[in-house]
C-alpha cells in the first residue's frame, strides 16, 4: 500500500472508514512530508499545523461516532488566494504579509463543513499573475519532476503540493488557465470549472468576469468527488448559477461514448512534438474504446489571447484600486513588479478615449470565441487538445519577458472567455520525464461528462499514478 | 531597436493614475515592457467585429437582485482588525485638505 500522504481521497476515506488508521495519522503523515520537501519545492506559504491537528482530532472524533461526511478527516490545501478566518491570507504578495482575515471564502467554508483538514495555504503568483509561479513575493515553486523547472502557475503551489504528496487535494483559481497549466506541469488532474458553478465569495479577485475556483487532485474520481462539495449557488455571489448540483461521483461511472473534436488551431505549428505525439496517443486509446474523432476549427483561437489580456489588465486594475494600505494591507508600494505593470496597462486600456478600442473592442472578440465553442458544441459534444505548446520551462527563463510569458496560456484562456469547464489529465511524459497534459473541454455545465470521459482514461492508463522523486 | 509605443512621460502619467509609486529605473524597465504589450494587444483591432455584440456575462446572468436585509455583521473590533491606524473605533487616515502644508 502507499504511504497515507501518497492515497487520493477515495482510498484515504476508505481508509478512514474501515478504521485502518486515523485522520490524525494522515494528517500528520502529510505535514512529515511537507516538512521534509518543502525546503526544496516551496510549496506552502503558511502550514497550519496545529489548526490542522485540532481539526484531525475532531474528525476523528466524529469517525469514531459514526459520522458520514464527504471529506470528512481529509487534509486539503488551499491556494492563498482564499480567505480563511484568523489564517493569515497573503495572495503570495507583500501587500497581504500580515492581513488575517475576520471571515472565510464560502469555498472554505463549504469544505471544512464538508469535514476536511486544512493543511496549509500555498504559494502562487502574487494575485494569481503569471503562469510559471515565479511572480511570487515570496520564492518561486519548483517543480517536483525536476527543481530546475517551474511547475507551471499561477496556481504553482497547489499543483505540487498534491504532486508531491503533501495533501491529496488543493483548491485553486483559473483565470486564463492558472489550475490546467500546473496540473499538467505536475502530473494532477485540474478541473477549471464553469464560471458560475462554484462560488467566487471571499477568494481575491484577479479579472472577476473570468475567475473560477477549481482544484487539484491525483484522480478524475477525486475531482467529482470534491466538485460535488464545492459547487453551488451562493447569495453572496450573484454570479453564481443557481442550477441544482449533480451527484458527479455518479456522473462519473456513467459509460458516455461520445463524439470528441480536435481543434486543429490546437494542433497547428509551435506546438511541442512530444506534447502532440502524446496527445495523438490519448486520442486513439479513447477512439480504440469506441469515441468518435472529428477535426474541428476554432478561429478565434489566435484572436482570444490578446482579448483575454485586455480584459484581464482592465478587470485587474480595477480590482487591485482598493489595496490603499489603510483598511487593511501594506500601501502600493508594495505591489511587486508584474501586479504593477498589469494595473499599468488595465488604467491605460481603460483611460479616456481608449475603452472602445481595447475593452469594448475585447469584449466583442470575448463573444466570438464564445460563438466558437458553441458551434463546435453543435458538431461533437467534447473538445480535446494539449494544454501548454510546451513542456515546463527552465527557472528564469521568461521573467524578463513578460510577453513570452503571456504567449504560454493560449491554448487555456480562449476557454475561460467562453465560460466552460475543462479537465487537465495527465496523458505522459517526456524523454527527460516530465510530464504531459491534455484537456478535455466541454459545453457550460457539462463537468460530468467530461469527469466520465477523464475517469474512462485513467482506468486505461496509469501516468495519473507515477509520482516525482523527491 | 523598434521605437517604444509608450513615451517615459505617458508611463509616468499612467502610474499616477493608478497610484503607484514608480521609481526612474523602473519606469525605464516599464516603458520597453509595456509598449511590448500594448503593440501586441493592439493586433487586436485586425479582427472584424462590425454588429457583433460585447459579452459581459459569460453564463448569460441578468439582474440577480435579493432583498435587502439587514442580518449580523462583523464586529466593529472585528472589522478593525487589520487596520494599521485607529482612534476610537474610527480608521485614522491622513488628511487629505490640509491648508497648512
Amino acid at each position: 500500500m502507499n504511504k497515507l500522504n501518497q492515497l487520493t481521497i477515495k482510498q484515504a476515506k476508505d481508509g478512514l472508514k474501515e478504521k485502518k488508521f486515523s485522520s490524525v495519522e494522515l494528517t500528520q503523515a502529510c505535514l512529515d512530508e511537507i516538512e521534509r520537501v518543502d525546503k526544496t519545492i516551496n510549496a506552502f506559504i503558511t502550514v497550519t499545523k496545529d489548526y490542522a491537528l485540532t481539526k484531525a482530532k475532531e474528525a476523528d472524533q466524529l469517525l469514531a461516532q459514526g459520522a458520514i461526511k464527504p471529506l470528512l478527516g481529509i487534509p486539503i490545501a488551499f491556494k492563498d488566494l482564499y480567505l480563511t478566518r484568523g489564517i493569515r491570507t497573503t495572495a503570495a504578495s507583500r501587500v497581504l504579509k500580515d492581513y488575517i482575515p475576520q471571515y472565510s471564502s464560502t469555498v472554505v467554508e463549504k469544505i471544512e463543513n464538508a469535514g476536511a483538514v486544512i493543511i496549509g495555504k500555498t504559494n502562487s503568483d502574487a494575485w494569481a499573475h503569471g503562469s510559471s509561479g515565479e511572480n511570487s513575493d515570496f520564492g518561486s515553486t519548483k517543480n517536483p519532476w525536476n527543481i530546475h523547472k517551474i511547475p507551471g502557475g499561477s496556481s504553482s503551489g497547489s499543483a505540487t503540493a498534491v504532486s508531491a504528496s503533501c495533501s491529496p487535494a488543493a483548491m485553486g483559481t483559473d483565470t486564463g488557465g492558472s489550475i490546467r497549466l500546473p496540473a499538467s506541469f505536475t502530473n494532477t488532474v485540474g478541473l477549471k470549472p464553469t464560471y458560475g458553478r462554484v462560488s467566487r465569495y471571499g477568494v481575491v479577485a484577479m479579472a472577476s468576469s473570468l475567475d473560477t475556483m477549481g482544484h487539484f487532485t491525483k484522480t478524475v474520481e477525486d475531482s467529482a468527488l470534491l466538485l460535488s462539495v464545492t459547487a453551488g449557488k451562493d447569495k453572496q455571489d450573484a454570479t453564481s448559477l443557481d442550477v441544482p448540483v449533480p451527484d458527479y461521483a455518479n456522473e462519473l461511472i456513467k459509460n458516455r461514448i461520445v463524439t470528441i473534436g480536435l481543434a486543429k488551431e490546437y494542433f497547428s505549428e509551435g506546438i511541442n512534438e512530444e506534447i502532440k505525439s502524446s496527445l495523438e496517443q490519448a486520442v486513439n486509446k479513447l477512439k480504440s474504446k469506441g469515441f468518435e474523432i472529428k477535426e474541428i476549427g476554432l478561429p478565434h483561437t489566435k484572436a482570444a489571447l490578446a482579448a483575454y489580456y485586455i480584459i484581464v489588465f482592465s478587470e485587474v486594475s480595477s480590482n487591485l484600486s482598493r489595496y490603499d494600505g489603510i483598511r487593511y494591507g501594506n500601501d502600493r508600494s508594495y505591489f511587486g513588479d508584474e501586479a504593477k505593470r498589469r494595473i499599468m496597462l488595465g488604467t491605460y486600456s481603460l483611460s479616456a478615449g481608449y475603452y472602445d478600442a481595447y475593452y469594448l473592442k475585447a469584449s466583442k472578440v470575448q463573444t466570438l470565441v464564445k460563438q466558437d465553442f458553441e458551434n463546435a458544441f453543435k458538431q461533437v459534444d467534447v473538445l480535446i487538445g494539449p494544454v501548454s505548446p510546451t513542456l515546463p520551462f527552465n527557472l528564469g527563463e521568461k521573467v524578463n519577458d513578460p510577453l513570452s510569458m503571456y504567449l504560454s496560456d493560449v491554448l487555456t484562456v480562449p476557454i475561460n472567455l467562453a465560460g466552460v469547464p475543462s479537465l487537465s489529465v495527465p496523458c505522459g511524459f517526456s524523454d527527460n520525464n516530465l510530464p504531459i497534459g491534455f484537456q478535455i473541454i466541454g459545453p457550460q455545465l457539462s463537468e460530468g461528462l467530461l469527469f466520465s470521459i477523464g475517469h474512462k482514461y485513467q482506468s486505461l492508463t496509469d501516468f495519473h499514478t507515477k509520482t516525482a522523486n523527491i | 531597436m523598434s521605437e517604444n509605443s509608450l513615451t517615459k512621460d505617458e508611463v509616468k502619467h499612467i502610474a499616477k493614475l493608478a497610484n503607484l509609486p514608480v521609481t526612474e529605473e523602473e519606469i525605464i524597465k516599464f516603458q520597453k515592457q509595456l509598449s511590448e504589450t500594448v503593440d501586441y494587444i493592439k493586433t487586436l483591432s485586425s479582427v472584424a467585429t462590425q454588429g457583433v455584440e460585447p459579452t459581459s456575462q459569460v453564463t448569460g446572468l441578468k439582474n440577480v437582485t435579493r432583498t435587502d436585509e439587514p442580518a449580523p455583521s462583523q464586529t466593529q473590533e472585528e472589522a478593525l482588525s487589520n487596520a494599521k491606524n485607529t482612534h476610537n473605533g474610527f480608521i485614522k487616515v491622513k488628511a487629505i485638505f490640509n491648508e497648512q502644508t
